[in-house]
């Protein structure tokens, strides 16, 4: 990796960071619903750069993320959440077969769908699947939004 | 950016998933029984909904309090980080559950509670 694409990645790091950040400001009214501001910089990596480097962002940002504004308890999910997403982004991608939008939709959504395993998990009971359908609903809206700003920023972004 | 067919189907499909999901994991529409707790996948108490109680789950620290009273079920007090388990407030219905992910505590209504003509036939 030559230092052109070190640097744009540090500062793709940085500023998932920071929306990771602002997103935390919003208080949680029901558990797992969020707008996923973060993943705008996972799709930019993913359409702009490279699959291996939309992972390394992404990897490196749930863990500066968890040491810096959660702790190892949020670490799992977000890890779980994440890696879900990503993996099935970048292979909706790979089909050729969706646009954005989708591959953004189904990034959400997936999201979504690893925390509930992974607190299915924790709990040793299924319990917090009672939560998935509703987070479908938001999951699904929240990509589409998501997925609506990323095109215009893949598209426009000098970068 | 064109829509792609494929990203319809895809949203559909969730959306699908979205409303199984919904009608197999819904909550019934009587009032339960019984108040099953669990503590991190083990059942620690059964209690009837029909008797006020109030039950202190977990030790001196990382505790929960449950309090049954006129056929409801909420956690009113917690020293869990988030409060979500709190928040959720009053349970009643078969299938309803509180969940506090750091104690790893479930809280659940199950049965149905005894209806008015079986106590009459009784």
């Amino acid at each position: 990796m030559d230092a052109k694409r070190v640097a744009r990645l540090g500062l793709l790091v940085a500023l998932a960071m920071v929306l990771s950040w602002v997103e935390s400001l919003v208080p949680v009214v029901i558990p797992g619903v969020k707008l996923g501001l973060t993943n705008l910089v996972v799709i930019f990596a993913l359409y702009r750069m490279s699959a291996a480097e939309a992972w390394l962002l992404s990897l490196v940002r749930v863990v500066l993320v968890a040491m810096t504004f959660g702790n190892a308890f949020s670490l799992w999910y977000s890890l779980a959440g994440a890696v879900l997403s990503l993996l099935v982004m970048m292979l909706l991608k790979k089909s050729g077969r969706f646009s954005l939008l989708g591959v953004s939709l189904a990034g959400a959504v997936c999201h979504n769908i690893g925390q509930i395993l992974v607190a299915m998990a924790v709990l040793r009971s299924a319990a917090a699947a009672a939560y998935l359908p509703f987070l479908l609903l938001t999951g699904t809206a929240a990509g589409v939004c998501i997925g609506i700003a990323g095109a215009v920023l893949v598209q426009r972004v000098r970068f | 950016m064109k829509i792609r067919r494929m990203d319809l189907v895809l949203a559909a499909l969730v959306l699908a998933a979205a409303g199984v999901l919904y009608l197999l994991l819904r909550p019934a529409s009587q009032p339960g029984g019984w108040v099953v707790v669990t503590v991190d996948g083990a059942e620690t108490g059964r209690y009837p909904l029909s008797q006020d109680q109030t039950v202190r789950i977990g030790g001196d620290t990382d505790y929960n309090i449950l309090e049954i009273r006129d056929g409801t079920a909420a956690v009113t007090q917690a020293d869990c980080g988030d409060h979500t388990c709190v928040r959720t407030g009053a349970i009643s219905r078969s299938g309803q559950s509180i969940i506090c992910l750091p104690h790893k505590v479930v809280v659940q209504i199950e049965g149905a509670a005894p209806s008015d003509v079986d106590a009459v036939l009784g």
